[in-house]
This record gives structure tokens, C-alpha cells and sequence, in this order.
């Protein structure tokens, strides 16, 4: 006999409300359904009545997690319309700071996670570790989440040489103090008791319900916008970091593989970063349809943008990564036991904020 | 620039999908812009990197079918759309009946440019900003 089961809004292993109805059979789930809408802000409807300048900043409220990447994609949107183009420095400095979000973002995913399995001293270190890659971003842009150094045209903000020195010597210390978490998180057998083998959604599956990021990258399917070569990636040698078992424990080697990947490309960066103008002057207002991607920590956010001539917005459309991650959730959750619910629901690393926007 | 690649009836509609996705194609979003008397509903799809998006024009009142039945991914979108713009979808795989992400008690279809509708329903001081809205009128609910 069935029986529904409310899980959460509010439950100790979420950072943000969400809420699965559970049908189960005795402890296995057999079907999931979101019910979401606690923090539903209205913000595309804002960004219409602020003027396309303002909305800048209003598009990095719209995630206190990977704002900078969505202040970008906006940017970027603009940009398009208006057919200015970007300095190289401006494109460099994108990507350091795009990729210290997406460190600090992975390794606060992490250290949920492991709370969500009961690994409390691994979820403290994690967040210790954490602190380094804050302490880059506060000291390149006076500020830990809400950087406010994107802006139409390029960047607000430059990164002097003493601060390019602070960030790699952040960067080692993190190198030198991630490599005892990585080796638990990869090798502990508490942590591959708890996701190895759970929440499994094979490549095919993943792609059909519209998956990304390191849910799609988890299952083996090789797709990360970076690759188009956005800001300066085209000229840093990516390449995307897959697994192919599908489960919690290949989702959490993408991100641990991808911390890395990000401290080599920060640090490629700024190595590389040219001399020149951090942004280029603009006239006029946007007109006309874009619609851009950038590659966030949990995947692809799209953005669509309707100018009209003025200096407001017709539309302004945003498709969140953890919003695409919905449907494939429902089907990792489908035969999970209970206590797994929770570890599933965090290695798509959710972001509701951002969901609801 | 955004690129059309086809525009859509409500009679082709479910087959030109149905034939996009077969030729491997990942659903990544629909977009719903109010024109007034009419809505343009993008369905955004990728292969390979590259955005391809169909048009439909749907005239207000109409009702929109749902693709969830051949593409699940649409059905959060679609349920989305249902509150924001007030838009019907018919055969939704999940229906929550226009209160996916809208409370009970919320302004119906705040997306929508209708005056009188939705967020411009609520009072403004007249730059755009919100004000405080009038008390509700009680329903003799307490006594």
C-alpha cells in the first residue's frame, strides 16, 4: 500500500524551500512531484519596468550563489543586441571571476552534500576550504557574492598584479588543502556507500528531459557551453569534465574535477590577461531578439532578451539550470529509498532562488 | 540576434516538435512574450551548441496544447507559463491548474500587459514603484 509523504518545504538538509510530494511504497519512492513557489520574486516582470542599465544589477540578485554568471549572460545579451564589443582584458577578467564562482559554488554543493550524508567534519572543511576562494573575490572586487564588477561593454572592476598574486597564493592554498577533502570525497567508503549506485538517470534519459550541467556531464553526455568559446574560454584550452555512471557519486566527481579545472583556468587567465580598456563606451538603447547561454556551476542558463528601442525591456526571459533539472530529478528519485532522498535532491545541487527567480 | 527557424500552427505543432526531437534535439526552455492581442510562444531546443527556436502565435483566449505528452522537460515551463500569463495548456502531463508557482491568493497572470491585470492591478505611485496595497475589505470571516 501507497502512501504520500510531504518533503519539506522546510527540511534540515535544504538551504532553500522546495518541497518533493512523495508517493511511496513502504521506503521506495515511486513517484515525485515539485511543489515550489516560496520564493517566487517576480523578477523578469521587474527587470521590464527598470531601465536595461539597472537591470545589471537587479539580474545578480537573481542567485546569491553564481550572480556573477547571471549579471554576465545578461550582459552579454545586451551586448549582442547592441553589437558592442567586448576588450580582451574585459573577456579575461570574466572568466577569472566566473570561475571563482564556480569554485566557490561547487565546494558549497559539496559541503551540503556532505551534511546530507551525515559527513559533518568533511561539510566544515569543505566550507573552510571555501573561505579562500571568498577571500579572492573580496579582495578583486570588495565584495564575497554580489562582485557588481560585470557591466554592459566589459567590466567594472580591473585585477592589479598584487591582487593577481593574492588570488594564485588563494589558489594554492586551496590546491594544497582540497587535496585531503577530494581524496574523501572520491575514496571514503562511508561517502561512496551513500552515493555510489544511488539516484542513477542514464545519459540517454538525462538528455531527453533536458538536463545539464554536471547532471547531464554525470551521465556521461559531454556538453558544456563553455566549449562555444564565450569571454575568453575559446582561448584556454577547455574541454568539459565527464562521468558516465549517472549516480550522486559520478555528479559529485564532476564538480570535484571541475574545481580543479577552474583553478587551472583562473590561473591560465590571469597569466594571459592583456593590457587594454576594461570596458567600451555605449550610445543609444537595445532592439531587437537575442537569446545567449552561459555555462553556470549547474549548468546552462539561457537568456532570452526583446529590445524595443527604449530604454526598457520588451522581455526579459531567464531559464535557470536547476529549473532544467527538475524533470530529470523526478526520474533519479523514482525506486531511491527514503534516507537517499535528500542525497539526491543535493547532487543536482538545487538552487531555488534561481528557479523561481 | 535570435534566429526563427520555423514558425508553428496549432495544428503542426506537435508533429514539427515530435520532429525536431527525433533528430536528437534537447529541449531547453519556451518563452512567452504578451504583444497585446497576442502572445509569441518561443520553443527553445539545442543540438551541438546551436539554439534552435520555433514560433507560435497564439491569439489571446486560445488554448495552448501542451507538448509534455512528447517532451516531459516542458512540463515545469508550461505549468509556469499557466500562472505567469494565464494561458491555458491542454493534456499537461502534472497539471497544477494555474498555482505552480503562484499562491492562492496572488495577483492572476502578472506577466500579462493587460491593465488592470496581474502586477498592474496593485497600486503604483506612479514612477513604477509598488505601493502598499489597499486593506482588504473583510468578509465578515471573524465574527
Amino acid at each position: 500500500m501507497s502512501m504520500l509523504v510531504p518533503f519539506g518545504p522546510q527540511h534540515p538538509v535544504l538551504p532553500e524551500p522546495l518541497q518533493l510530494r512523495l508517493e511511496l511504497n513502504d521506503e521506495k519512492v515511486v513517484s515525485a512531484v515539485p511543489v515550489v513557489g516560496y520564493v517566487h520574486r517576480g523578477l523578469e516582470k521587474l527587470a521590464e519596468q527598470k531601465d536595461f542599465i539597472q537591470d545589471t544589477f537587479l539580474i545578480e540578485r537573481v542567485c546569491g550563489i553564481c550572480s556573477f554568471m547571471h549579471s554576465m549572460a545578461y550582459s552579454m545579451g545586451i551586448e549582442e543586441l547592441m553589437g558592442i564589443q567586448v576588450p580582451d582584458r574585459a573577456r579575461y577578467l570574466r572568466v577569472v571571476w566566473a570561475e571563482l564562482h564556480r569554485m566557490h559554488s561547487h565546494l558549497l554543493a559539496l559541503g551540503l552534500l556532505a551534511d546530507a550524508f551525515g559527513f559533518e567534519n568533511l561539510f566544515y572543511t569543505i566550507w573552510k576550504i571555501r573561505e579562500e576562494i571568498m577571500d579572492a573575490m573580496e579582495c578583486t572586487t570588495g565584495a564575497r557574492v554580489m562582485l557588481g564588477s560585470c557591466c554592459i561593454g566589459g567590466v567594472r572592476k580591473d585585477i592589479s598584479a598584487e591582487q593577481a598574486k593574492f588570488v594564485l597564493e588563494k589558489l594554492n592554498n586551496f590546491e594544497k588543502m582540497f587535496k585531503r577533502s577530494s581524496e574523501v570525497l572520491m575514496g571514503d567508503y562511508s561517502v561512496k556507500e551513500r552515493l555510489v549506485g544511488v539516484g542513477v538517470i542514464d545519459g540517454k534519459k538525462a538528455y531527453e528531459l533536458g538536463a545539464v550541467g554536471p547532471s547531464l556531464r554525470g551521465s556521461g553526455i559531454a556538453k558544456d557551453h563553455r566549449m562555444t568559446g564565450y569571454a575568453a574560454y575559446g582561448e584556454l584550452g577547455f574541454e568539459p569534465v565527464v562521468e558516465k555512471d549517472g549516480d550522486c557519486y559520478a555528479r559529485t566527481m564532476v564538480r570535484v574535477r571541475e574545481l580543479y579545472q577552474s583553478m587551472t583556468l583562473v590561473r591560465e587567465a590571469l597569466a594571459k590577461l592583456p593590457e587594454g580598456e576594461l570596458k567600451t563606451p555605449f550610445k543609444g538603447n537595445p532592439s531587437g531578439e537575442a537569446a545567449v547561454r552561459v555555462e553556470q556551476p549547474r549548468g546552462e542558463v539561457l537568456y532570452y532578451l526583446r529590445g524595443n528601442g527604449t530604454d526598457k525591456l520588451d522581455r526579459l526571459r531567464i531559464r535557470t539550470p536547476t529549473f532544467a533539472n527538475i524533470a530529470p530529478l523526478l526520474t533519479m528519485l523514482v525506486g531511491c529509498n527514503l534516507p537517499d532522498v535528500a542525497v539526491i535532491i543535493l547532487s543536482i545541487d538545487p538552487c531555488i532562488s534561481c528557479t523561481e527567480r | 540576434m535570435m534566429q526563427i527557424n520555423e514558425t508553428l500552427t496549432l495544428e503542426n505543432q506537435l508533429e514539427k516538435i515530435g520532429s525536431l526531437l527525433l533528430l536528437g534535439h534537447r529541449f531547453v526552455t519556451m518563452t512567452v512574450v504578451d504583444k497585446g492581442e497576442e502572445f509569441d510562444i518561443f520553443y527553445h531546443f539545442d543540438l551541438d551548441y546551436k539554439l534552435t527556436t520555433f514560433q507560435l502565435v497564439l491569439p489571446k483566449g486560445a488554448e495552448l496544447p501542451s507538448i509534455s505528452g512528447i517532451c516531459f522537460a516542458a512540463v515545469i515551463v508550461e505549468n509556469e507559463i499557466q500562472d505567469l500569463f494565464g494561458i491555458t495548456v491542454s493534456n499537461l502531463a502534472i497539471d497544477y491548474e494555474k498555482h505552480f508557482l503562484l499562491a492562492e491568493d496572488a495577483p492572476a497572470q502578472p506577466f500579462c500587459r493587460v491593465p488592470g491585470v496581474g502586477i498592474t492591478a496593485v497600486a503604483t505611485d506612479g514612477k513604477g514603484n509598488m505601493t502598499a496595497p489597499a486593506p482588504a475589505v473583510s468578509n465578515g470571516g471573524d465574527k
